[in-house]
């Protein structure tokens, strides 16, 4: 299903919304486009994402739509927080560390901008965030937070693989989960050096952490202003 | 946990196990007739769950998981011995800063193969032995072109990250043989994991010792392996892919990502005949 007129301007919408775009005023023209989206999504038993609710939230869909829309929106933060960590350096920053996080950046801007495309029509809109509990001016509390992302994206990965019932979308998470490991490894070692793989995250068999979406929702939302509905995601 | 005593278990609940069963090779093949009768609560998770995954007929057979999780072993075996080697070695690790690095990545090594030989028993296979290593990629000769692999830590390090950098391709060459793994493809995916970093983190000690040809980073920049040797170029070759799914990464949306963004951003898999000609001289036939 192609995505209609509606879809496209509440994406247009939520991407242009800004810190001083109130969250009243997103959520009102969401409820709007609700309404007439509802409708659309009727005539297609196909479409198998829910229109975007002003209570529950962003619905994140379904089956392995519902998994690359979890990563997306993990990918949605991740990115937003690097943009904005090279927009507001922090004081003291390295010519060493400016190029590595630049380097993240556009990682995950890349990692965003893949699934936003190959998802098409069944994307999610752009997400809002709250970053107000990090100061962007203090090395600890940047450093302290991309650390916190990049763990629990790989523990996200670790844990969703196996919701995935396309072998095609496994290969490309493990694509993804790789790189968001080294990204960790990096940002764990200038924070703390020598911390790359420590105890606290790799157990005594050698395995990394694993989480379930459930897990993983609850902290990322923290971070994430509008409310996600993982209600149709797979589980286990 | 070993196999027949699940078989014990499983015959409490299910007492014409042993009718149904002739081999314990047949005894897999069987399983998923007799699907849903147990309950493996009491199995370790990890072991548990793998047994599951077989006993219930999942994407591959038996022999498949046992081929894979052999195929994990053979290169966690290199891994592990190479790092042990690499401790042992007088005069080869230049700091007590870089001896703490190679013994959190040699203990990670060491515990995935103690991990993989249960996994393999617990599936009724057989772990693989371990082959004898030439850490100088000789082929058994011992005098290879990284002769001096445990004398100078330059070269020690350009093949710990050809082995790291390849490892994480390995594990990912074989995710699609694994959908529908259950526990069992988590925990693989909980090592590759924890390669990626043990490369990231060999690459940033390339750096500081400044070893490395070109910008070396904790990431892959299109097919450089920022090391001067051929040998390991195809360890390399394949990540200079910027094309995802069939969408072009390289200024996706017109965000201005470059080719070398776009590589660094996707790690990609390689194939089993690609990694056994990768290792192949590091192994004595």
């Amino acid at each position: 299903m192609s995505r209609t007129k509606t879809e496209k301007d509440l994406a247009l919408l939520a991407e242009k919304s800004s810190d001083n775009f109130s969250r009243r005023k997103f959520l009102g023209y969401a409820g709007l486009a609700t309404a007439l989206m509802a409708g659309a999504a009727a005539c297609n038993p196909t479409n198998n994402l829910a229109p975007n609710d002003p209570v529950t939230g962003v619905s994140l869909g379904s089956g392995d739509v519902g998994i690359l829309n979890y990563a997306y929106a993990l990918e949605q933060l991740e990115a937003a927080f690097y943009v904005k960590v090279i927009m507001s350096q922090y004081s003291g920053i390295t010519a060493s560390e400016t190029a590595g996080l630049t380097d993240i950046r556009d990682h995950e801007v890349a990692h965003r901008e893949f699934f936003k495309n190959a998802l098409g029509g069944m994307a999610i809109p752009a997400l809002e965030f709250d970053f107000s509990s990090i100061n962007f001016a203090s090395r600890d509390s940047v450093l302290g937070t991309a650390k916190a992302f990049e763990d629990l994206g790989v523990s996200a990965y670790n844990g969703a693989g196996r919701l995935l019932v396309s072998p095609d979308y496994l290969v490309l998470a493990g694509k993804i989960v790789s790189v968001e490991a080294r990204h960790a490894a990096y940002i764990r070692d200038i924070l703390v050096r020598n911390s790359f793989a420590d105890d606290s995250i790799v157990d005594a068999m050698g395995l990394d952490v694993t989480r379930k979406p459930t897990e993983v929702l609850p902290i990322a939302q923290t971070y994430i202003k509008t409310p996600i509905d993982a209600s149709g995601l797979p589980f286990y | 946990m070993n196999f027949n005593n699940i078989l014990e278990t499983i015959e409490k609940v299910d007492p014409e196990v042993y009718d149904k069963l002739d081999t314990r090779r047949s005894a897999m093949k069987q399983f998923a007739s007799f699907g849903s009768k147990v309950a493996l609560a009491a199995i370790p998770l990890a072991i548990g769950s793998m047994f599951r995954k077989v006993y219930a007929g999942g994407t591959g057979t038996n022999d498949t998981v046992v081929e894979i999780l052999n195929y994990a072993l053979t290169l966690e075996y290199l891994e592990a011995e190479f790092y042990v080697n690499g401790l042992n070695a007088g005069n080869l690790i230049p700091n007590a800063d870089a001896r703490q690095v190679i013994q959190l990545i040699s203990k990670h090594e060491n515990a995935h193969v103690a991990f993989l030989k249960s996994a393999i028993t617990a599936v009724g296979g057989t772990p693989v032995a371990k082959p004898t290593f030439d850490f100088t990629a000789g082929g058994g000769s011992g005098t290879g072109p990284f002769s001096n692999v445990f004398t100078n830590f330059e070269t020690f390090l350009n093949v710990a990250q050809t082995f790291e950098d390849t490892g994480v391709r390995a594990y990912k060459g074989r995710a699609a043989e694994l959908v529908g793994g259950g526990d069992y493809l988590t925990a693989a995916l909980r090592i590759h994991s924890v390669e990626a970093r043990h490369a990231a983190r060999i690459r940033m000690m390339r750096k500081e010792f400044g070893s490395g040809i070109g910008n070396v980073k904790p990431w892959i920049t299109l097919n450089q392996s920022g090391i001067n040797s051929s040998l390991v170029q195809p360890s390399y070759n394949g990540e200079e892919n910027t094309k995802q799914a069939g969408i072009e990464i390289v200024n996706i949306n017109g965000t201005g990502i470059t080719a070398n963004a776009a590589s660094e951003a996707f790690d990609e898999p390689l194939s089993k005949a690609q990694v056994l000609a990768i290792v192949g001289p590091f192994i004595k036939p």
